[in-house]
């Protein structure tokens, strides 16, 4: 009787040591990964950060697409008219309420707003050298996103120093455009006065990038005395000068060049899938723009989309050098070359050649179409001169001597000599300088916006309604999900 | 808590008191042939305590109380129970020849069918043995009413998906499988004859294992030896050889390219063609891709017992090439299973199970745009396989788009492999004590290591196509798992004035699961194929460190998840008749946030044996009749780990001076309040057997699941559509299953030599979604054709998945039928004429509605078999109505080949009203609308199997026991009106299943085996 005692008591004691062992704490395990809300404790913390606010940079991409689809230089093209229907949806004028292209502009913005104040909502945490730098960078940064917005969406929900978290979209209220603005100068002021014109590193916001984008932000709001003032200050103090080449701009070789004021810097050695286009590393419109099908020498193929017109192909006069680096004709290239190549939809035999896909190195990774390295040169050196020689057209006090002297220099590349420079003045100046914009820049994604803002879109774009058009619908589920309190762009 | 129920169950152990105690001794023989009956289980009913008989079928037991009742249980017996009177009990048992004694494991414990309340159902290892499947999947489809399967693909060794009673959440809809007690992903590591039988709790029962029972859980037991046996070998070969069910009828070269003059010429453009004479058949692309595919199978088991030990050792190795790729899709696995049971004392037991399996399988891009059935379809058939030089041929340059490629080359070009070394076991120590109780611990553990290499070779499919690789890559993805389930718990078990029977158990299970993944990823890879692969250079990222990434999404490169649950269960009797069950238990769960770690989870189910009241007692009729019913709250916890918490694994990657930088961002955004799937499963059921022959079962089910985890669409604003970030989940959604279940079995001996039975089963479902929370009360899923809109659909009112589309009216006849049409782009005479179903003038994206849905509204299946003489015969079918499929292989572009049904199409007014012309130019005729979208229900003769038993005569020669061979065939055929290859393959996702874009069919399979024990 007593073993048994003895098991009976050991039974009981096994059985109530497993269960007390097992206390609940079991189940607190640590996810990996630091929690969002005890961060920011080093410097390495915020520059860390920084990555994440530049690399919604990358995604920008389909700003660019679009910005040259939606305006009179492209088509959307692609393999057939329901081939990506946004895209189609842009080029038409025909906006519905399920563009899911705009609705990714939209969030892929925000995402970047929200990554850019994420560290400027903790900018006091933590103290260290060097500091204002990388403050400045993610305010420029924020304010580049935001100013993106506006271009596309006009009044938007505007969060300075704080994300906008999970349940604010119930109550956050569109800010008006003008407000947004005030906030955009004075970030960008902030960033210009604690950035050095010159980074250690390729692909970091500079004093001239902030400079030139304050300069564009002026612009847009037909404040042309400020604008020629502080692009001015950047075109006579930065370090930035025209390439003597056009044509070298666009390779390789030619990333981060004195020309280049601002960059979104790509890179091909990393996969990407067509689930998350805002993943890759490469630059996606790059391969949507290729020749379909192509097989032959320096370019390699792509989807066919973004396809100049004729119109855009014969707005260069005779003799400029820059057309044949702008614009691919595709049959004269194949006659001399021997290369082959598919027609998509649209086809108008011509083709984006500054972003379409080079011959890759050896080394390339990825998938062809979705990594495609080619930088995506956002300011350029000429852009900052024809900005300049526009505000200075414009401004109360007119100095179109300056005005013609910069745009001479854009020209003076462009046709290799003076020949074609450009003695007009008031008006007539005016309107060469922005037909000057088209040609230096086609291709580039400024032209829709440089319509809009200069009130020349209606005239200029088929399908384009003024009153309405000047910005795009705010996608119809975006106004849901905030708890359809938001009002629609006028029109839609 | 638990201290105070040990101390309770104590106290009433005290009361037992000990009185007229006698030793009874005794044989058991089996009452047809006399033989002696080793290992026969004898226990005192309502006690603990027991015996099994030895090797000449005597047992003895000591102190029994005399009046008590011996119970007698041997497997394929019916169970016998004699009142204690006498020191000499000697007993007959008769083999059962149905299955009501039948032990059904229900969690933690056991019960004879007879006094189940829930709805379970079991698979014997005889069933097993009949049907020979070459996966044990094959034996549950169409054999469980409830229980639906189909296969992700037809390939070897490809996983099936198992739905018990409909698909009943948006996530994951798996069941929970148990194989011994071990928690396993996937039943196809698991040797089939290496099974004593399956469990499959389909209700509330299921509420034994709490947060993850809401599935369903497949309770998986493999053989031991029985005691006081000799060594026993039984050694199964089979071999054969697997061929496709079908090919689809294509357009030969002489159709397709006059389809192709006529498509071009529509549009006014030149014609691809101009001269079509002497094209001919031109390829048939399928007859080279499909080829004849052998399989193999071999397994050994040995089995013995001595009178404290059973061992039971078994070997096995199969190995099954493709259909499609032959060698290239090859899988194959071996296992060991050693199982060994033994009794320490005479009441402390020892039981263990482990297996070692390893798997190999090869894969081939199947069932997407561009995979090698797609393309099979859509190569033209004017194109040879190899050109003139004997090198693999190019699609044209122009015309078939940058998917379709020639798919001998991707077979020839797809260099992979994957394998699993796994090593699982289960070890349990059994404690009887007091007479009435029994202290039971158990630890189960699983360790893996999966191994994948991928050589993408340098390779040229055509012109910007996408599968083009410039430069050679390898990649070596690397994962470890451990997990292990470790279960205490104590079982009381006790009849009180001989009719009332009370069972009581009280436990604790811990259970953790690891993880660690690893990739590298080189270029420049060379070599001819992965034997002689170099692998080239790391990968580097701008840190000079290898890249070691999961995938994009930011997900952990290790995890660990863990669960602790206690749960109790009562079960009461009175007299057999009147059956009752409660089960509460409480799961923690890693998964979930503190505010919802923990949940309770009550299940209770009810029984009335009516045949066993008076009036039924006699009745010749009925022999058995039982109504039970069941309801509770179960769990589903398969959600995303970590979502309550807001962590900064989102992706931050940008390029500064030319290389790749590596930040931090948020991940996903975080929802505190996420908690578990909550499942209400009601069951009301009747079994009842007649005249011993005929057993029917009628289940009545409705499971409504509610808090499903839905990852609602969220505002753009608060950033959750950056790399790595995603939507909060939030628990959003209700769905409802519902249906009835009808099981008839009949058994008939028709003479000595003759004797038959027949299975037959039906299930309906109604799937049913009432609630979706997120803002826009939709979740979209799926994807057809190129860059159009999910087609699949859950939202409130609909089933799950269902297909959302533009339904159409048959074809536009004439441009009048144009004009007086509501207004649709693109449309001309020939044209599909789409539905305007809102009324308002236009046709556009508003217009499209429900066009179908994948889920089957019933499904069925037959089970024939028959002995005559030494022949034994089994046939069974399975069948499945009113699911619908969408067809999604067509590429449809300018110079793609197309199916015969396009020689019907539309030219001209009144030639079809079904088939819409051919063209270039544009039309709406892609979009997904119901012209995509078939029904997909299907009778399948799943398998035919003849044996023949060598005579016991010459079995005495060879010193064998039982010598038999057979033929079998699987798959045999299929009646389906649906136009693709295989209408039972589906992906399974409940959100975008049923989409078929090149399914690889299940083969027809042709087996010759021998079955030998000795």
């Amino acid at each position: 009787m007593k073993k048994i005692h003895i098991k009976k008591y050991l039974v009981a004691i096994l059985f109530l040591a497993v269960t007390i062992s097992c206390s609940d704490d079991f189940v607190d395990v640590q996810p990996t990964g630091d929690n969002s809300e005890d961060f920011f404790n080093s410097e390495e913390d915020y520059q860390n950060a920084l990555i994440g606010a530049y690399d919604m940079l990358q995604s920008s991409y389909l700003n660019v697409m679009l910005g040259e689809i939606a305006s009179d230089n492209t088509l959307a093209g692609g393999e057939s008219a329901t081939n990506v229907l946004g895209i189609q949806e842009v080029d038409d004028m025909i906006h519905t309420s399920q563009n899911v292209q705009l609705r990714d502009i939209w969030s892929w913005m925000f995402a970047g707003v929200n990554r850019a104040n994420y560290i400027l909502e903790f900018k006091d945490k933590t103290d260290f050298d060097g500091k204002e730098q990388v403050i400045a960078e993610a305010t420029f940064l924020r304010a580049y996103y935001y100013f993106e917005l506006v271009k596309w969406f006009g009044d938007v929900p505007l969060s300075v120093d704080k994300r906008i978290e999970f349940g604010e979209q119930f109550t956050i209220d569109r800010t008006p455009k003008a407000e947004i603005y005030v906030q955009l100068e004075a970030d960008l002021t902030f960033a210009a006065n604690n950035l050095p014109y010159v980074q250690g590193t390729a692909g970091r916001v500079t004093k001239g990038a902030a400079q030139a984008l304050l300069g564009k932000i002026y612009l847009y709001q037909q404040k042309y005395d400020e604008a020629a003032a502080v692009l001015d200050d950047l075109i006579l103090n930065g370090p930035h000068d025209l390439v003597a080449d056009y044509n070298s701009i666009f390779e390789e070789s030619g990333e981060n060049n004195i020309e280049s004021v601002f960059e979104v810097q790509y890179f091909e050695n990393q996969g990407a899938s067509f689930a998350c286009f805002q993943c890759s590393e490469g630059n996606i419109a790059v391969g949507f723009s290729g020749i379909r099908n192509y097989s032959g020498p320096e370019f390699t193929s792509g989807f066919s989309f973004n396809v100049p017109v004729q119109e855009a192909y014969d707005a260069f006069e005779a003799g400029d050098l820059r057309r044949d680096v702008a614009i691919l004709d595709i049959n004269a290239w194949a006659a001399s070359t021997g290369a082959t190549f598919g027609e998509g939809y649209e086809h108008t035999g011509y083709f984006n050649r500054k972003y379409i896909p080079r011959t890759r190195g050896a080394n390339a990774q990825g998938d062809k179409n979705l990594t495609n390295p080619n930088n995506y040169r956002a300011i350029r050196f000429a852009d900052v001169l024809l900005m300049a020689a526009e505000a200075f057209n414009r401004s109360s006090s007119p100095n179109d001597t300056k005005a013609q002297a910069y745009l001479n220099r854009v020209r003076e590349r462009a046709f290799g000599n003076s020949t074609r420079n450009i003695v007009a003045t008031g008006d007539n100046l005016y309107n060469n300088i922005l037909e000057e914009r088209r040609t230096e820049l086609v291709g580039e994604g400024h032209r829709f916006f440089d319509l809009v803002r200069t009130g020349k879109a209606a005239q200029s774009i088929n399908g384009f309604v003024a009153g309405k058009h000047e910005v795009f619908p705010i996608p119809a589920i975006e106004i849901q999900l905030a708890g359809n309190r938001w009002s629609q762009n006028p029109n839609y | 808590m638990s201290k105070k129920v040990i101390l309770l169950l104590l106290l009433l152990s005290s009361f037992l008191m000990q009185s007229q105690l006698i030793n009874v001794s005794g044989v058991v023989k089996d009452a047809l042939n006399g033989d002696v009956l080793p290992g026969v289980g004898i226990s005192v009913k309502g006690t603990t305590i027991g015996t099994q008989t030895d090797f000449d079928g005597f047992y003895r037991l000591s102190k029994v109380k005399n009046g008590s009742v011996l119970v007698y249980n041997y497997l394929g017996y019916k169970v016998k129970e004699v009142i204690v009177n006498m020191e000499t009990i000697n007993v007959l048992l008769t083999q059962a020849t149905e299955s009501l004694d039948e032990i059904v494991v229900i969690g933690y414990g056991t019960q004879s069918k007879k006094e189940v309340t829930g709805a379970v159902s079991v698979v014997s290892s005889a069933t097993i043995e009949d049907l020979n499947p070459t996966r044990i999947e094959q034996a549950l489809q169409g054999q469980v009413a409830g229980v639906n399967i189909t296969q992700s693909s037809g390939s070897p060794g490809a996983a099936s998906n198992i739905r018990i009673r409909g698909v009943s959440t948006n996530g994951d809809s798996r069941p929970l499988i148990l194989l011994d007690g071990r928690v396993i992903d996937d039943l196809s590591v698991v040797n089939p004859s290496d099974i004593e039988s399956i469990n499959i709790l389909k209700d509330a029962s299921a509420g034994i294992y709490g947060v993850r029972a809401a599935n369903g859980v497949i309770l998986v037991k493999t053989k031991s030896g029985r005691k006081n046996t000799d060594f026993q070998s039984i050694l199964n070969v089979s071999t054969g050889f697997q061929n496709t069910t079908r090919e689809l009828p294509l357009l030969n070269a002489t159709e397709y390219a006059m389809l192709a003059n006529e498509a071009y010429a529509a549009n006014g453009e030149a014609l691809p063609f101009p001269n079509v004479n002497g094209l001919g058949q031109g390829t048939n692309w399928q007859n080279s891709v499909f080829e004849t595919a052998p399989i193999y199978s071999i397994d050994y088991t040995l089995n013995k017992g001595t009178e404290k030990s059973t061992y039971s050792l078994g070997l096995s190795v199969t190995s099954q090439d493709g259909i499609v790729g032959g060698d290239k899709a090859n899988f194959n696995r071996r296992n060991i299973r050693f199982n060994f049971d033994t009794d320490i004392t005479d009441n402390l037991k020892f039981t263990s199970s482990t297996i070692y399996t390893n798997t190999n399988k090869k894969n081939l891009i199947e069932n997407a745009l561009g995979s090698i059935l797609f393309n099979a379809l859509n190569m033209p058939s004017t194109t040879s396989v190899y050109d003139s030089n004997g090198n693999f041929s190019l699609p044209p340059a122009i015309g078939t788009g940058i998917e379709v490629a020639n798919p001998l080359a991707q077979i020839d070009n797809t260099n992979n492999r994957n394998w699993v070394n796994k090593i699982s076991g289960s070890y349990g120590l059994s404690y009887k004590f007091l007479d009435y109780f029994t202290a039971e611990t158990r630890y189960q553990a699983n360790y893996a290591i999966t191994n994948s290499n991928t050589y993408n070779k340098i390779a040229n499919f055509g012109n910007g196509n996408v599968f083009n690789v410039d430069l050679g890559t390898f990649t070596d993805y690397s994962q470890s798992f451990f997990d292990y389930t470790f279960d205490t718990f104590i079982n009381y078990e006790r009849v009180y004035n001989d009719v009332h029977s009370v069972k009581a158990m009280l436990g604790t299970s811990v259970f953790k699961t690891t993880g660690r993944f690893q990739t590298i990823l080189t270029s420049n890879a060379s070599g001819e194929d992965l034997n002689g692969v170099e692998i080239g250079t790391p990968v580097l990222n701008g840190d000079g460190l290898e890249i070691f990434r999961n995938n994009n999404n930011g997900d952990n490169l290790v995890f660990d998840s863990r669960l602790l649950s206690y749960f109790t269960r009562l079960q009461y009797a009175y007299d057999g008749k009147y059956l009752f069950s409660a089960v509460l238990r409480r799961d923690g769960s890693t998964n979930f946030g503190p505010k919802n770690k923990f949940g309770f989870f009550p299940t209770a189910s009810v029984g009335w044996v009516a045949s066993e009241e008076d009036f039924l007692q006699d009745s010749d009729i009925v022999s058995f009749l039982k109504f039970r019913a069941s309801y509770g709250i179960i769990g589903n916890d398969r959600i995303p780990g970590f979502r309550f918490v807001s962590v900064l694994n989102g992706e931050a990657e940008y390029v500064f001076n030319n290389e790749l930088v590596q930040g931090i961002a948020l991940g996903p955004i975080a929802n505190p309040e996420i908690k578990w799937e909550e499942q209400k499963p009601l069951d009301i059921g009747v079994d009842l057997e007649l005249f011993d022959k005929v057993s029917i079962t009628m289940d009545y089910f409705k499971k409504t699941t509610e808090d499903l985890l839905v990852s609602a669409q969220t505002s753009g604003i608060i950033g959750v559509a950056a790399p790595g970030s995603s939507v909060p989940v939030v628990n959003a959604g209700t769905v409802v299953n519902s249906g009835f279940e009808f099981a008839i079995g009949y058994r008939e001996s028709i003479s000595e030599d003759f004797d038959f039975n027949v299975n037959y089963n039906f299930t309906t479902l109604d799937n049913n979604v009432t609630f979706v929370g997120n803002s826009t009360g939709i979740i979209e899923g799926g994807s057809f054709g190129v860059g159009q809109d999910p087609p699949s659909r859950m939202e409130a009112g609909f089933p799950i998945g269902y297909f959302y589309g533009y339904q159409t009216d048959g074809l536009f006849q004439t441009q009048a039928d144009v004009d007086s049409h509501a207004t649709q782009t693109n449309a001309a005479p020939g044209d599909l004429r789409f539905v305007d179903t809102n009324g308002d003038g236009t046709i556009d994206a508003d217009d499209r509605t429900y066009i179908g849905d994948p889920i089957a509204d019933v499904t069925m299946g037959l089970n024939l078999s028959f002995n005559y003489k030494n022949f034994d015969f089994n046939a069974y079918a399975f069948a499945s109505i009113g699911n619908e499929i969408v067809r999604n292989y067509e590429r449809t572009l300018p110079l793609t080949n197309r199916a015969t049904y396009f020689l019907d199409r539309w030219t001209g007014p009144g030639t079809s009203n079904t088939v819409p012309r051919v063209t270039t130019g544009a039309t709406g005729n892609n979009l997904f609308s119901d012209f995509f979208v078939e029904d997909g229900s299907f009778l399948r003769l799943q398998s035919v199997q003849l044996g023949y038993s060598v005579g016991e005569a010459a079995l005495e020669k060879l010193q064998f026991n039982k010598l038999r061979f057979y033929v079998s065939a699987s798959n045999l055929f299929t009646l389906t009106k649906y136009k693709g290859y295989d209408p039972t393959t589906s992906n399974g996702a409940p959100i975008g299943g049923g989409i078929d874009q090149g399914f690889y069919p299940s083969p027809k399979t042709f087996l010759f085996g021998m079955n030998v024990n000795f």
